[in-house]
Order: structure tokens, then C-alpha cells, then sequence
């Protein structure tokens, strides 16, 4: 699915990528953790296509397409999707029309028709309902007024209906508070197939609880330092980051 | 589905060019250049004026020749030369149309390719459409069923020989000649324009339109409009207009006058698209109106403009609120791109009790253009417990252009209220980089911010023009970030 090499990457001139490997399948859920700053959303912002940062080494295949060629929104296309961090408030544009925008751009560039506005309203119904979300919020403007864990269940919610090969969550369950957590993690667990794959980005062990990793990531100062199963994860909880950057450093 | 208009809308906007920049091959009868009392004795010959409008426009030129070009405006620009325009055109053909069927083939493909054929507004929307090509009015609609009603809706021409009292007891009482510079001297010259009049107590049963454009080439226009809702009677009109593409700057000078009798509404709403000029600042309409309302008692007027055209823009829609309870509003959006120059906001003068105003504008500043609200709020001694609210937001497309906010209050009754509120924002990276991480491509994702940020405006519009609208916003900005 996502094969990432030796990946560098400098934002005004500092380097926060200094080499990243790292091989996802289909079908799998990698976690990624490590502490603030160590470069998690960084990550998650040039595979998405952010213009500020500058990959200065390293390869991104894609669906065995060179990621790092494609536009933002070719990205998107192509089936890669971004829960963002903190998502962006867009006054005025209502959510049902900015993902009926956002799916007929997808379609049209696979050749596919417009979405009929019955059959539109019809999954919006189907898949708000996998994240718990207010039909009301469908027809609010985009994130406006959205009480943090309302953003958060709207993004699991864009990411239902655009239905993406590859889906990474930058932080998606921090501000939530547990029912919240279980409702977004429900959902994404009821979104995995064999042919999708996704990335969850977290800072503690809590959200893997609920969906289950098939590989954990340590990143630490712009490199992934550790691999391991579930087990990883609640080892880091136990020993704290510092165990972590005691090991790396000693290197 | 209203929500889905933005969206569809993006689809035909693969021309950058300016969309209605076609010129239509239709002969004129245009009266030489210049400007003396000859050639406005010509144009009321021409037109087969009585005496006292004729009377009225030498008035009107005496003034004007006293006055001087206004220049406080926030716009820089080479001042019209009004002995080199040709103050008249009509189309050839004299002859009016008495059915659809008769009108020029030529004609009917110029209203195609702004979108407005006949049939389907008469099948889709049932709205009446008085069409102005150059200065005459060509098509008329709906005439009789709005007769039934007692409606007159017609070219200000026709007026004049059909319902002189009328024109007469109200022409000018709202925009006196001696206003400004640009009303005088539509004042003086003017050669066509609507007129509409809702009897007391009528509801006016669809929205009455009207299309202008410029035709000739050099031709200045100068339109004169005059709207009058009797006690208790409302009114919906739309104004919209598009230009073809020139290379020299073309005047344009009109006067609207609204007038809203005890418990009467008006509302008035503009697309107004004339050409902006090009890329690089050449050619575009200095487009300098003078429009303005009174409300009588309980009356409402209420002025909702939609601004992407003109190299100069010099408009302020105003209300007199003289009767006690009468209400004011204003929502405009006014975009300005590459060149483009606008000095626009409005006027709200509170006389009566209890008067209260609205105003909400917004502003969008792409290229290298300058968008400047100005406007007025003026509280009069006697109006006790006036109300204004007023939002005055900018969006800036590019770091070379301008935002500027100029808000008068003038307040000399302690009891009003006034409330501004303004915010300056560029449009955001990261809404963008949201919108393309979604698929969305950069142009549409432009469309969908800005209509987002002018919804409140957009929202005043009937259906049909504020999918227009959206439109124009969208084919305005393309290719506007930087
Ligand atoms: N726009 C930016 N400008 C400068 N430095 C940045 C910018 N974005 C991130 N950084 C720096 O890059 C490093 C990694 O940040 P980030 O990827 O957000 O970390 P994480 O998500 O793991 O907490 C931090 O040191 C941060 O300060
Ligand atoms: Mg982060």
C-alpha cells in the first residue's frame, strides 16, 4: 500500500525527517506514537502533500505510484485521506456540500459520475450513523461551532464517506473523552477491510485499546527507533518516552 | 438543495476570460460625441420628449457645468473625457415587439449567451424581464398580467408618454439634480432606464427584472431608474448587468431612485459584472451610480448588491429612513481582482423614530486591487431609539492588494444604538490545504471559502440570481491566490 524510504524531509531550513522507513500492507493497522515534537504530524502533513515542508531525500510509493510526484488533491484522489490534528473551520460551507464537492472530484477523476443527490443523502444517513454523528451537524457549516470531539467523530465521518485506500489519524483521540473515544474507534474498526489500510498517530496507549494495531511504531527525533507488536505500546506506557530516548541516545 | 448551487456552479468555469466579452453586430443610431445643449436638445428630439423634461435635463446640464468630478473617493483613475462620448444609441430597428417571435434572431442569441433566453425565464422562473440593449428597451414581458394587477413596469421612455404624472411627482425627489456630480449629469443626459410603480396594497406576484448592457462601442450609458411601491405594497426587483470587452474605458452613470410609501417594501437586489478591464489594468467601465431610497412610515427598503465588475466602482446604496419605524438594509458582496478599483458602502440617514438599519458587507481583495467599504451612519436629532448594526468583514486573496474600512457615525440623538463590527482575514492556507486534502481542486476549493464567507449576502438574493451570483464570484477569482 505505502512503502516509505529513507525519508527526509526540513521545514525553514531544520530538519525533522532524518530518514523514515517505514512498509504498510493492505489490510493492516500501524500505530505510530512518540513524544510532542518528535515529528508524528510532520509525517502525516508531506504525505498529504503540504507544501511547506521540503523532502530533500527518501521515496513514497503509493499504490506503487510515486506519491511525492502527485498534487495534494491527486493524493486524495488516489485514496489517501488525513484526519487532521485540528481541523480547519470553513464558515459558510455547509458539510453536506462540502463532501458531496470533495466525492465528485474523487469520482470524476476515477471517470466516474456525479453522485445523485438521493443516493448522496442516502450514505450520508448511512455513514453518520457509524460515528454516532448528529444529522444536523451533516448540514452545519464545515467544523463551525463543533465542540472539539464533534470535530474529531466529523473527521472519521468525511473519512466513511470518502472511503480511502489509506487513512491516517494525526492524533484523533486526543481531546476525547472516553465515550467519544470508543464511538470514533468503533467506527474505525467497522471501516477496516483487506483492502484498505491505516495509520493511527497517538501520543498514549489508550486508543489502542480500542483499535487493535497490527504493528507499532516508535518515532522519536525524526526516525522510526522501534517496532513491535501491541505489547510495545504498553510497554511505553509503562516505561514513559524517556526509557525510549535514554535507549536512542545511548546509541 | 440550495446548497448544492455552489458546487454545480464550478463546472462551466473553465474560462478565465471575461465570460460575456462578446460584442453583438447590431446597427445603432447614435448621435455625434460631445456634450452641449444641442446634443441633449437631440436626445429629448429623439426620444419625442414633452417640454418639460427637456426643461429638466437644461436644468440639469446648467448645474452640472458648476460642479466639479468628486475625488474624495478611495480610486485612482484617468478621468473621462465627456466631450468624447457619444451621449445616445438605440438600436436601428424603431419598430417594438409585440410578440417573442418577432424579436432580432441576433438579439435572442446575445440573451441566450447571458443565460437569460426568453422562454426559459418565462417557463422557469416567471420572472418579467425588460431588457436593455444599449439605451432602449427592447423586450418587454409579463406586461399585461402585471396590468391586471394595476403594475406598471416599463422603460422610463415609455413612462414618460404613458405615465407623465407619475415620473413627474416623483423623478428627482429622492436624488435631487443637484446631488453630485454624476447625478447631475445623468440628470442631464440620461437616455433610458425602468420604471416600475406597485399600486397601494399590491404584492407584486414575481420578481421583475431588468438587464442592462453596454452595446456600442464608446457609447457612455446612462440609465435612470425609478421604482415606487405605494402604501403597503411590495416589490422584488433585480438588476443585473454584463458588458462586452473593450479596450477603452466606458462610462457609466446611472441614478436609482426607491420609493417606499407608508408600510411599503422594496426590495433591490444587483449582480453588477460590467467589463473589469484586463490582466493588466487596460480598458473596463468607471461605473459611478448614485442610488438611493426613502422609507415612509413602517416602510422597508432593502439593497443587496453582488459586485465583481468595473474598473472603478464608485457606489453607494443609500437609505433615507424618514418615516418613524421604517427600516434600512444593506448586504453587499464586492469583489475586486488583478486591477480593479472599488469605493463602495452605503448611506444609512435615520429621521424617524425607531428606525433601523442593517448593514453587511463583505469585501473580497484579489491581485493587485484596491476594495474600500465606506459608509454612513447618521442619526438624527429626532430619532429616538434608532438601531444600527453594521459588519464590515475583508478577505484578502493575495499580499498585493487592499482592504480599507472607512465608517462614519454621526449620532445626535443619545438614544440610538450602533454596533460595528469589522475583521480583515486573508484567505487561509490551511482551509485550502483542508479542502484539497478532500480532493477538492484549488479553484473549486476558492469557490466554496468565498461563497462560504458572502453567504449571509447570498442569502438575500432570490434563487435563480444568487446561483448567478455564485458564479460570477467563482469566474471572478479564479486563479486569485498568491
Ligand atoms: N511550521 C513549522 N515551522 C517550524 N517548525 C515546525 C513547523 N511545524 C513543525 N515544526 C517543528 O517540527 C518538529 C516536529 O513537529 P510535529 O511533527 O508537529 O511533532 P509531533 O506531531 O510529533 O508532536 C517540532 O520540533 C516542531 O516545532
Ligand atoms: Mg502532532
Amino acid at each position: 500500500m505505502i512503502k516509505i524510504k529513507n525519508l527526509h524531509a526540513n521545514i525553514e531550513g531544520k530538519e525533522i525527517l532524518k530518514g523514515l522507513n517505514l512498509e504498510v500492507n493492505a489490510g493492516e493497522i500501524h500505530a505510530i506514537m512518540g513524544p510532542n515534537g518528535a515529528g508524528k504530524s510532520t509525517l502525516a502533513s508531506i504525505l498529504a502533500g503540504r507544501e511547506e515542508y521540503e523532502v530533500t531525500e527518501g521515496s513514497v510509493e503509493f499504490d506503487r505510484k510515486d506519491l511525492l510526484e502527485l498534487s495534494t488533491e491527486d493524493r486524495a484522489r488516489e485514496g489517501l485521506f488525513l484526519a487532521f490534528q485540528y481541523p480547519v473551520e470553513i464558515p459558510g460551507v455547509s458539510n453536506v456540500n462540502f463532501l458531496r464537492t470533495a466525492l465528485n472530484e474523487i469520482r470524476a477523476y476515477k471517470g466516474e459520475e456525479p453522485i445523485s443527490a438521493k443516493d448522496f443523502m442516502a450514505k450520508v444517513r448511512e455513514k453518520s450513523a457509524i460515528v454516532e454523528l448528529d444529522s444536523k451537524l451533516a448540514s452545519r457549516s464545515v467544523n463551525e461551532g463543533f465542540s472539539g470531539g464533534e470535530k474529531k467523530r466529523n473527521e472519521i465521518f468525511q473519512m466513511a464517506m470518502l472511503e480511502p485506500k489509506l487513512a491516517i489519524l494525526d492524533e484523533t483521540d486526543s481531546g476525547l473523552d472516553i465515550d467519544a473515544l470508543r464511538i470514533v474507534a468503533s467506527g474505525v474498526n467497522k471501516l477496516k477491510s483487506p483492502e484498505n489500510a491505516t495509520i493511527v498517530i497517538t501520543h498514549y496507549q489508550r486508543l489502542l485499546d480500542y483499535i487493535v494495531p497490527d504493528f507499532v511504531h516508535v518515532l522519536y527525533d525524526g526516525r522510526i527507533v522501534k517496532t513491535g507488536t501491541k505489547e510495545l505500546a504498553l510497554e511505553l506506557e509503562e516505561k514513559g518516552y524517556d526509557w525510549i530516548k535514554n535507549e536512542v541516545d545511548a546509541n | 438543495m440550495a446548497n448544492y448551487t455552489e458546487n454545480e456552479l464550478a463546472k462551466d468555469l473553465e474560462n478565465q476570460e471575461y465570460k460575456f466579452g462578446f460584442v453583438t453586430d447590431i446597427e445603432t443610431d447614435t448621435v455625434p460625441i460631445g456634450l452641449n445643449e444641442d446634443i441633449i436638445r437631440l436626445i429629448s428630439s429623439k426620444k419625442n420628449e414633452p417640454e418639460w423634461l427637456l426643461e429638466h435635463r437644461l436644468k440639469a446640464f446648467a448645474i452640472w457645468k458648476t460642479m466639479t468630478e468628486p475625488e474624495w473617493a478611495q480610486v485612482h483613475y484617468k478621468k473621462p473625457d465627456f466631450q468624447a462620448i457619444a451621449y445616445y444609441s438605440a438600436p436601428k430597428q424603431t419598430k417594438k415587439y409585440e410578440s417573442w417571435d418577432d424579436v432580432d434572431p441576433e438579439m435572442k442569441a446575445t440573451m441566450a449567451k447571458l443565460g437569460i433566453s426568453m422562454e426559459e425565464q418565462k417557463r422557469l422562473t416567471g420572472v418579467a424581464v425588460d431588457f436593455v440593449m444599449d439605451s432602449v428597451s427592447v423586450a418587454t414581458s409579463f406586461k399585461e398580467k402585471l396590468g391586471e394587477l394595476g403594475i406598471i413596469f416599463c422603460s422610463f421612455s415609455d413612462a414618460v408618454h404613458e405615465h407623465p404624472e407619475l415620473v413627474k411627482k416623483y423623478m428627482g425627489t429622492v436624488v435631487p439634480t443637484t446631488d453630485n456630480y454624476y447625478a447631475a449629469l445623468n440628470s442631464a443626459v440620461f437616455t433610458d432606464g425602468s420604471f416600475c410603480y406597485i399600486p397601494k396594497g399590491i404584492r407584486c406576484p414575481m420578481e421583475l427584472s431588468t438587464y442592462f448592457r453596454i452595446n456600442a462601442g464608446g457609447t457612455g450609458q446612462f440609465e435612470r431608474t425609478l421604482v415606487v411601491a405605494d402604501e403597503g405594497a411590495y416589490v422584488s426587483y433585480l438588476e443585473g448587468c454584463t458588458a462586452p470587452q473593450r479596450d477603452e474605458n466606458q462610462l457609466h452613470a446611472a441614478v436609482v431612485e426607491l420609493i417606499a410609501l407608508e408600510n411599503a417594501e422594496i426590495k433591490y437586489s444587483t449582480v453588477q459584472n460590467w467589463y473589469p478591464g484586463d490582466k493588466n489594468g487596460l480598458g473596463g467601465i468607471f461605473n459611478f451610480v448614485t442610488k438611493r431610497g426613502i422609507c415612509e412610515r413602517n416602510a422597508k427598503i432593502s439593497w443587496t448588491q453582488v459586485e465583481t465588475g468595473s474598473a472603478v466602482t464608485w457606489k453607494y446604496p443609500s437609505c433615507i429612513l424618514k418615516g418613524d419605524n421604517s427600516i434600512g438594509e444593506f448586504y453587499s458582496v464586492a469583489v475586486t481582482n488583478n486591477y480593479q478599483q472599488a469605493d463602495t458602502g452605503t448611506k444609512m440617514i435615520h429621521l424617524g423614530k425607531n428606525t433601523k438599519s442593517t448593514i453587511i458587507s463583505k469585501g473580497i481583495s484579489a491581485g493587485k486591487s484596491q476594495n474600500s467599504y465606506r459608509g454612513l451612519v447618521q442619526i438624527s436629532k429626532n430619532a429616538q431609539n434608532a438601531r444600527n448594526f453594521s459588519q464590515c468583514d475583508s478577505l484578502l486573496m493575495t499580499d498585493e492588494c487592499g482592504a480599507h474600512t472607512f465608517p462614519y457615525i454621526e449620532c445626535k440623538n443619545p438614544s440610538a444604538i450602533i454596533e460595528h463590527e469589522a475583521t480583515t482575514s486573508k484567505i487561509g492556507e490551511d482551509q485550502l490545504f483542508y479542502c484539497k486534502q478532500r480532493g477538492i481542486s484549488e479553484e473549486k476549493a476558492i469557490s466554496l471559502i468565498v461563497n462560504g464567507y458572502c453567504k449571509e449576502v447570498l442569502n438575500q438574493l432570490p434563487m435563480e440570481f444568487a446561483v448567478e451570483a455564485q458564479k460570477l464570484l467563482a469566474i471572478s477569482l479564479e486563479g486569485s491566490v498568491g
